[in-house]
């Protein structure tokens, strides 16, 4: 691994000075991410900034029906969170297959979330319950967030704090893992919200995670497995790689659409 | 360079890191407990778990400089004057070959068998093997590694 700086900052001022004194300063989380990519020498950052000291900066809390969970909860500390288990539970679910148990303890939210990997599971969430991104500076919709492959509409520096969904109607959830890194060859993720019927989908996508207006229009007529059946799901704008091509991953969002609307 | 009070298998332990140095290779090379496992550079193995304040987690993606306070335990502090009752589930039951992944697979069995006993939940041989996601072996076919798990889970 190539030399680099840590920092500990204990306030939010204290990160965003730390982020912007070295040339190439990045955000450290759970590194579930940014460590392996740093291993393999894909990443040099100068300075790494950890969140983790921040005081509230891994709270979860509920307010009605509104959950708020903080950039760096654990993907275990979400999916144990009685007020998630009961307010989302498809959410707590999704955080609960999370690659393995060691990386759950680590890796966060809003690791997740920056980190936009195009099979990764929470971006399917925030969008398909177009969650709303807390920064340092502003409030992003989930809809205006995601940026294609592995980008954000984050600024340099920008931190993440929080993540908030609006819970309260019916959410389901469904994964098709990679049976070796256990992230998505598929997910689906299903939601009615105050803003209608929306439907999010994960590892998929040549350009990330993207929302499918016809399985959305179905499920609006009709929330039930048949609808999804009468969809016609087009391969055009999906990955095709050595784990799938682009007709087995259209394929598979039916079916995943499907077991999400089931469980539900 | 970082300096790090830590507590590992119960001592204290002081010393200045590397602000890159990984806890494997810490645990490895500066405190020469060699009983930590590296088995890939892609963190999907799981040789290298340890515990950090209670919790599983993997040794080579976690940075020594920032678990400043932190306690850590590794397969060379679980037994307690004899075997831990882990140890000897995988000694009963054959639950290792070459024994190379066997140090994650005795840390990843501690850490589910505590949680599951703590929600109350029963660990079947079917969350086991999900538990064991992220611990690769390459020798046994895994059957007597869910085979030695069960049985520590009732001795434990
Ligand atoms: C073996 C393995 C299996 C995995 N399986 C899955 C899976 O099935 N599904 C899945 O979704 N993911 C999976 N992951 C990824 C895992 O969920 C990561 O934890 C997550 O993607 C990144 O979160 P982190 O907290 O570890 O972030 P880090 O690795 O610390 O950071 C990742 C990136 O986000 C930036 N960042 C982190 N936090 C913030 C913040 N608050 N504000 C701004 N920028 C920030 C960092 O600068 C970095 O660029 C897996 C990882 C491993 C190692
Ligand atoms: S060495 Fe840590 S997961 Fe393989
Ligand atoms: S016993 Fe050889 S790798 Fe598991």
């Amino acid at each position: 691994m190539y030399s680099t700086k840590y920092h500990n900052p204990a306030s939010i001022d204290a990160a965003t000075a730390a982020l912007s004194s070295g040339e190439e300063a990045k955000v450290l989380a759970g590194g579930q991410t940014l460590l392996p990519t740093m291993k393999q020498h894909l990443a040099e950052p100068s300075d790494l900034v950890d969140i983790r000291g921040i005081a509230g900066m891994a709270d979860i809390s509920a307010n009605g029906a509104t959950l708020t969970i903080g950039a760096a909860a654990t993907h275990a500390s979400v999916a144990d969170n009685a007020d998630v288990q009961s307010l989302c539970p498809a959410l707590a679910g999704l955080a609960a297959h999370i690659g393995d148990p060691a990386v759950r303890h680590m890796g966060t939210i809003g690791g997740s979330m920056a980190n936009n990997d195009p099979a990764a599971d929470y971006p399917a969430a925030a969008l398909a319950m177009n969650a709303t991104i807390v920064t340092n500076s502003r409030e992003i919709a989930a809809d205006d967030f995601f940026d294609g492959l592995f980008a954000t509409n984050l600024e340099d520096g920008e931190i993440i704090t929080a993540i908030r969904f609006e819970t309260g109607a019916k959410c389901g959830y469904a994964k098709f893992p990679n049976p070796a890194s256990r992230y998505a060859m598929v997910g689906v993720f299903v939601a009615q919200t105050g803003g209608g019927v929306r439907v999010a989908v994960t590892g998929a996508g040549d350009d990330g995670v993207f929302r499918h207006a016809g399985l959305e229009a179905a499920l609006s007529a009709d929330w039930s497995e048949g609808a999804v059946a009468g969809v016609d799901i087009s391969p055009g704008g999906l990955l095709s790689d050595f784990h799938g091509d682009s007709a087995y991953r259209a394929n598979l969002i039916g079916v995943m659409a499907k077991r999400a609307v089931a469980a539900s | 360079m970082a300096n790090i009070n830590i507590t590992v298998n119960g001592k204290s332990v002081s010393k200045d890191v590397e602000d890159n140095t990984l806890l494997v290779d810490f645990l490895r090379e500066d405190l020469r407990l060699t009983g930590t496992h590296v088995g890939c550079d892609t963190s999907q193995c799981g040789a290298c778990v340890v515990h950090v304040d209670g919790k599983a987690v993997k040794s080579c993606t976690t940075l020594a400089a920032s678990l400043d306070g932190a306690v850590v335990t590794t397969v060379e502090g679980v037994a307690n004057g004899e075997l831990h009752p882990m140890q000897t589930a995988f000694n009963d039951n054959h639950g290792l070959q070459c024994g190379f992944c066997t140090p994650g697979m005795i840390m990843s069995g501690i850490d589910m068998v505590n949680r599951y006993k703590a929600d109350g939940r029963e660990l079947t041989a079917d969350a086991i093997r999900h538990e064991l996601e992220g611990n690769i072996c390459r020798c046994t076919g895994y059957h007597n590694i869910v085979k030695s798990i069960q049985d520590a889970a009732a001795k434990m």
